[in-house]
């Protein structure tokens, strides 16, 4: 087990580490550093500041390394716009993109869990083909367009819910509805197809010959083996969320890091999109990390495996 | 050389055969396939069947709804934006942009992850860690983040977003596809031509590639539906194919601004023509998966 | 006919397709019966239906099949048409069933001791603890050594043969009066599988237990079984007691299995294989279904299927050969050669 976490923890550094030369040698090589680093309008003497600062005339791994430095001691960069900290200015807005990913990620449960159980049990009826329809049009219609389409019922024509900003709970419902709306149907075809899996099993067989309650059978035997899958997605699905949600915290105004991203690119402040992009990245392998270690400790198999 | 590798050939094409005569075979979704032909058709014919220049606009005549509302009029069928350009024609216009940038994106990142997952799986060792690696990682990055990303440095433009996107897409062909080669190094033609004394790069060429065009193919008609959201939502977000260009995520952008007072037109056209192009691409592509390769149901 | 613990009368069950054009009869007409205390063996090829046979007597067919004739009496009442409510009582509880792989049998998330408590938990409404207790005397019945340690402990952390023996204490765990065994020691190591059958002959006389052996193998029947019944293409085409069916078996497939055993006594060139395939349960042949592989099948075997006759009490065979009537029958005297036939 521990050569497991010491092996799957060398893979995430590398992981972090590829990820940041990337964006580095993207900024570096196919972008203009001379324009994105410095803010629109600034003078002579403050793109030469910069130069120094980020070492342009020097080798290429020099300027890696002050750019990794940097980015280990907390120094991002300021922002062109707000002229405040990156760092600062992200991790005041993340709090928000977290609440609206854990509510939009208990919707995506609520919704895709139970409906994928009822599809796999009832294979080839009326609820297996309602959630394949169900399954299609999430995975397949634009965030955005879903989120617009429910600006328009529900605050333009209905009325009762306001069209963007944070605020109560009815500021939350639609933004959230929208970002869970895809993770829904992802969710749902996992549940099934895993619980379909599972309910060929031998050991489901098993269950029945014993003459367990078919309650029994599902609730319990099947169940935990099939939700196996579907938890650990949920789990590093949350991370994804928060960085997919730059589409729906735009047609809310929702104040999280995808808004952030949004402002980043439209008032062409690149330290913010920069710390966007890098931050969210290293959530996200940080994340499967975790989740793996996690899978490892729940699923006896691998526990005792060493 | 040849004498050895010819029926080895043969067989490796076998199953190439077998893509043809797809719409002779049962369930295969006619309607999503009508649907795409009919997109393209109009993207291709888009200068004869607009009825006007989608980028000049009078301004006279802005936020007309459509023909069957009141203040509507036949000569807008389906009304006017902002500045008052011709829904019906941008939308037509639009059509050639998602078809353009949709197929070439996924020609691009098809073609880049088939290469690199074919070496990656076939050749192994050093060469397999690095990309692979590169692939974990970059896999990290959700692909509209990462898109975006790409777009704020290089700036956007038409040519750039079909770089970009092909950029960001590739790393789940070359998984895919190094997966297929790593099953196919095991079978017997490939030892054979390894026996028989072939190059590696011609094994590759002839053996492995032809075996690896199905899922090349599902993939691609899978990937087309997301590529074009991510197209779309590029737009959306201001960093896709730029203004002036008709592209159906901008118009819905634009489209934003009147929502609040009910012109819901603009919203709801574009988001239509999305919508049933990225279906159909992946009611056919599911299809295309069962049939083709039941490996890949697990896609 | 009272006092049979379990009686199969005609029974049949069909798979249909979904439009209702493909029938497939895996389990045909099967008539047997079985008395309290014996052992029923049941041998086939692969696709002969016994398994279907033991999931029929159950009543868990998959959703595509059905029973569509016969009877199950067991213990007097007829299992076919009971309420699934019911079923579900007998399950387990009257009836229990060991199947063939223990590593898939057993939930790999839940301990031993869970699992063989469980059916005392459903059946018998024991509590948590004293069906842990109760586990760890199973556990024990089945000549597994440290019961504590096991009870805890998951089904992956165990040999294959500990996990088979742990299914069969799932199996007993209620006391039931049957026990269906399909092809239990067909995963096991060979020098396991002794055990493992000496397990289950011991477990049999400490409970009175009736035990139906499901086996391709000729071998174990010889050493377990008091009956025996042998299936083809869903039918079952003799049965009698083991060691008569082994001295002069009646019907052809039956002979060409035993045939087919390579003897230590014996001195031959080759082994007997039987000529063919099994026949399509979909596209069953109008006569007898074995027809096309018999070196002894004349003109009358083409066209009608034979019924069961029965030879002795106690013994019968589905084969024209040993109807009483044959001698005097006029198309007997024309034997066909097999080559024809294929």
């Amino acid at each position: 087990m521990k050569q497991f976490i010491v092996r799957r923890v060398g893979y995430s550094l590398l992981s972090l580490f590829l990820l940041s030369v990337t964006i580095f040698l993207f900024v570096r090589v196919t972008g203009d550093p001379t324009t994105l680093l410095v803010e629109p309008g600034a003078s002579p003497e403050d793109i030469e500041n910069m130069r120094q600062q980020f070492g342009l005339d020097r080798p290429i791994w020099v300027q890696y390394w002050l750019f990794a430095t940097s980015f280990v001691t907390g120094d991002l960069g300021q922002s062109f716009y707000y002229r405040t900290p990156v760092l600062e200015l992200y991790f005041q807005r993340l709090p928000n993109s977290l609440q609206l990913a854990a509510v939009a990620m208990v919707l995506s449960l609520l919704i895709g869990i139970p409906s994928g159980i009822l599809a796999a049990v009832r294979v080839g009826g009326f609820w297996d083909s309602a959630g394949k329809t169900f399954s299609l049009l999430g995975l397949s219609l634009p965030q955005f367009w879903v989120g617009l389409v429910l600006i328009l019922f529900f605050s333009v024509y209905l009325g009762w819910l306001p069209s963007s900003g944070s605020g109560g709970i009815l500021h939350l419902l639609m933004p959230a509805f929208t970002l869970g709306w895809y993770f829904a149907a992802a969710h749902m075809r996992l549940t099934r197809s895993s619980m379909l899996e599972v309910l060929d099993s031998e050991y489901v067989k098993l269950a029945r010959l014993k003459g367990l309650p078919e309650a029994l059978v599902i609730g319990k035997h099947a169940l935990k083996n099939a939700l196996i899958p579907v938890i650990t997605l949920a789990g590093i699905n949350l991370v994804v969320m928060i960085n997919v949600a730059v589409v729906v915290e735009t047609v809310f105004a929702w104040p999280g890091i995808g808004r952030l991203l949004y402002e980043g690119i439209t008032f062409r402040d690149f330290p913010v999109v920069q710390c966007v992009v890098v931050l969210g990245g290293s959530m996200i392998i940080v994340v499967n990390l975790l989740v793996d270690i996690l899978y490892a400790y729940i699923d006896p198999r691998i526990r005792l495996e060493s | 050389m040849t004498v050895t590798t010819t029926p080895l050939a043969a067989a490796a094409a076998a199953p190439a055969a077998r893509t043809l005569k797809l719409w002779r075979l049962e369930g295969f979704p006619l309607i999503p396939a009508l649907i795409l032909l009919f997109i393209a058709f109009v993207a291709i014919f888009a200068d004869f069947l607009a009825p006007y220049d989608p980028q000049i606009g009078s301004l006279a005549r802005r936020f007309r709804p459509p023909a069957w509302e009141a203040g509507g009029s036949m000569a807008h069928l389906l009304g006017t934006d902002h500045v008052g350009r011709d829904v019906l024609s941008r939308l037509i216009f639009g059509a050639r942009v998602s078809m353009v940038v949709g197929l070439t994106a996924v020609l691009v990142a098809g073609g880049i992850g088939t290469l690199l997952g074919i070496l990656s799986g076939y050749l192994g060792g050093w060469v397999d860690q690095v990309i692979m690696r590169v692939v974990d990682a970059w896999l990290a990055l959700p692909a509209l983040t990462f898109a975006i990303f790409l777009a704020a440095i290089v700036g956007p433009s038409e040519l750039n977003i079909i770089v970009i996107l092909g950029g960001v897409y590739w790393t789940r062909y070359a998984r895919v596809v190094r997966g297929e080669v790593l099953s196919l190094k095991q079978r017997e033609f490939v030892r054979l031509a390894v026996v028989a004394g072939c190059s590696k790069a011609l094994i590759m060429r002839r053996h492995i590639l032809p075996n690896v065009i199905n899922s090349a193919i599902v993939l691609a008609t899978l990937m087309l539906g997301v590529v074009i959201v991510t197209e779309a939502s590029l737009s959306f977000l201001g960093v896709g194919v730029p203004p002036p260009k008709p592209a159906w995520g901008l118009m819905m952008a634009d489209g934003k601004k009147g929502l609040m007072v009910g012109y819901w037109w603009l919203t709801v056209f574009p988001g239509i023509c999305i919508m049933l192009m990225v279906l159909s691409a992946n009611l056919l592509g599911d299809w295309l998966r069962v049939k083709l390769d039941p490996q890949l149901r697990q896609l | 006919m009272a006092n049979k613990l379990l009686s199969l009368e005609n029974l049949s069950a069909h798979y249909v397709s979904q439009q209702g054009t493909r029938v497939v009869r895996a389990v045909d007409e099967v008539t047997l019966s079985l008395d309290a205390g014996e052992t029923l063996g049941i041998v086939g090829e692969s696709g002969s239906g016994k398994s279907t046979l033991a999931l029929t007597i159950l009543r868990l067919l998959p959703k595509a099949a059905r029973i569509v004739g016969g009877r199950i009496m067991f213990e007097g009442e007829d299992l076919v048409d009971k309420p699934e409510a019911e079923m579900r009582r007998v399950r387990g509880k009257r009836i229990a069933m060991i199947l063939q792989d223990p590593m898939a049998s057993l939930n790999p998330l839940f301990t031993i001791g869970d699992q063989v408590g469980e059916p005392l938990r459903v059946h018998e409404g024991a509590s948590r603890s004293s069906a842990w207790q109760r586990a760890i005397d199973l556990i024990k019945s089945v000549r597994i050594a440290s019961p504590q340690t096991r009870v805890a402990q998951f089904p992956h952390e165990m040999s294959g043969g500990m996990r088979q023996r742990i299914v069969g204490a799932i199996g007993m765990s209620c006391e039931p009066r049957l026990l269906i065994a399909d092809e239990p020691t067909t995963s096991l190591d060979l020098t396991i599988q002794a055990q493992y059958l000496d397990l289950l002959r011991e477990l049999q006389r400490a409970h009175g237990l009736a035990l139906i052996f499901i086996t391709h193998n000729l071998g174990i029947v010889a050493k377990m079984c008091d009956q025996l019944a042998v299936m083809y293409a869903g039918r079952v085409v003799e049965q009698g007691p083991v060691s008569r069916v082994f001295s002069r078996p009646l019907h052809p497939y039956t002979k060409a299995l035993l045939g087919s055993i390579p003897r230590m006594t014996e001195e031959r060139e080759q082994l007997t294989a039987i000529d063919g395939q099994p026949p399509d349960l979909a596209n069953l042949p109008a006569g007898c279904s074995f027809a096309a592989r018999c070196p002894a099948a004349f003109a009358r075997c083409q066209v009608e299927a034979p019924p069961a006759f029965t030879v002795e009490p106690g013994r019968s065979a589905r084969c024209w050969l040993v109807a009483p009537a044959v001698h005097a029958s006029i198309d007997q005297t024309i034997p066909l050669s097999r080559s024809a036939a294929s």
